[in-house]
């Protein structure tokens, strides 16, 4: 297939030409704009060799190409977030060409300027809480009394009430670390806990949340997540961000 | 938003909770394709998988 399409990275609040010069997109190409109906939409040429519809459902299985093309475009989408009120669009989102995205700011527009509304003037931060795998387990009892069998049979039991108080004292902490950052952020949003394979992490992750923060209450956010880490016996607390507010940038209903 | 990220490599399941989960989702006959939740599934199991064949 020849020929090429546009790629759509986010809409920002403009036009006041939030991209800076030089930027290049997901195929190497030049960062441009379509102003239109008060927004901007930032976008870049890809060829449809390697966007079309038949090309990218085998594309996103190659996991060299899809860390490439995330990568490529968080980093257009980080760039434009640092100068405008920013709404990222979801990865691949594609079409014929730049007449159909303004057709689509004329469309969708009431509704992404009411996510440009709520993400203005804030950055999301992921927050991560593991439960910390080197706490050593409690000592098993020695067997003392009874014979064998119900001896055995307590200390399983004595194990397993164990574990569980542990998983309803993790899950009470986890909660009280959400309530506490739950209470400097605009908004929340749950992620699912990572596979322990994906995030790398010897410990088991409890929550996976990103927050929506005021910029000027990003220091005591982060300030405040760092001591919850800290003060929490059991668990790890893992800070990441600022994000551009791709977790809280969805359109409501009209 | 503060610059503090553009400089830094931030982890790719970290990305991908968010480009392929998060978002404005954009639909209908302009659009020829867009990322949906099946891939995500894909990704992940193309994550895991090569987690995995590191890991041998």
């Amino acid at each position: 297939m020849t020929g090429t399409a546009v790629y759509l990275y986010a809409v920002a609040c403009g036009p006041d030409r939030p991209v800076p010069e030089g930027l290049t997109g997901v195929s190497g190409t030049p960062v441009l704009t379509v102003e239109h109906a008060g927004l901007t939409a930032i976008v870049s040429s890809v060829p449809l060799a390697e966007y079309g519809a038949d090309a990218l459902r085998d594309k996103l299985d190659d996991l060299v190409w899809l860390e490439r093309t995330a990568r490529a475009h968080h980093a257009v989408v980080v760039a434009v977030a640092q100068v405008a009120a920013t709404a990222p669009v979801r990865l691949t989102t594609i079409f014929h060409d730049c007449r159909q995205v303004a057709g689509l700011l004329d469309d969708r527009g009431g509704q992404i300027r009411q996510a440009l509304a709520r993400v203005a003037g804030h950055a999301e931060w992921g927050v991560k809480v593991y439960g910390d795998s080197r706490r050593p387990s409690p000592e098993p009892e020695p067997i003392t009394a009874g014979s064998p069998g119900t001896a055995y049979l307590r200390q399983r039991n004595r194990q397993r009430r164990g574990a569980e108080q542990a998983a309803r004292q993790l899950a009470a902490h986890t909660g009280r670390i959400h309530d506490t950052l739950a209470a400097r952020a605009t908004a929340v949003h749950t992620h699912r806990p990572q596979d322990p394979r994906l995030s790398g992490h010897s410990g088991i992750m409890l929550s996976n949340t990103a927050y929506l923060v005021a910029d000027r209450e990003c220091a005591g956010f982060t300030a405040a997540a760092e001591q919850l880490g800290a003060a929490v016996t059991g668990v790890e607390v893992e800070v990441a961000g600022p994000w551009p507010a791709y977790s809280f940038a969805t359109l409501q209903d009209p | 938003m503060h610059p503090d990220l553009s400089g830094t490599q931030v982890a790719l399941v970290d990305l991908l909770d968010r480009l392929l989960a998060g978002g404005v989702v954009l639909s209908g006959d302009l659009i020829i394709s867009i990322a949906g939740v099946d891939l995500v599934r894909v990704s992940l199991r193309a994550l895991i998988t090569s987690t995995e064949h590191e890991l041998r």
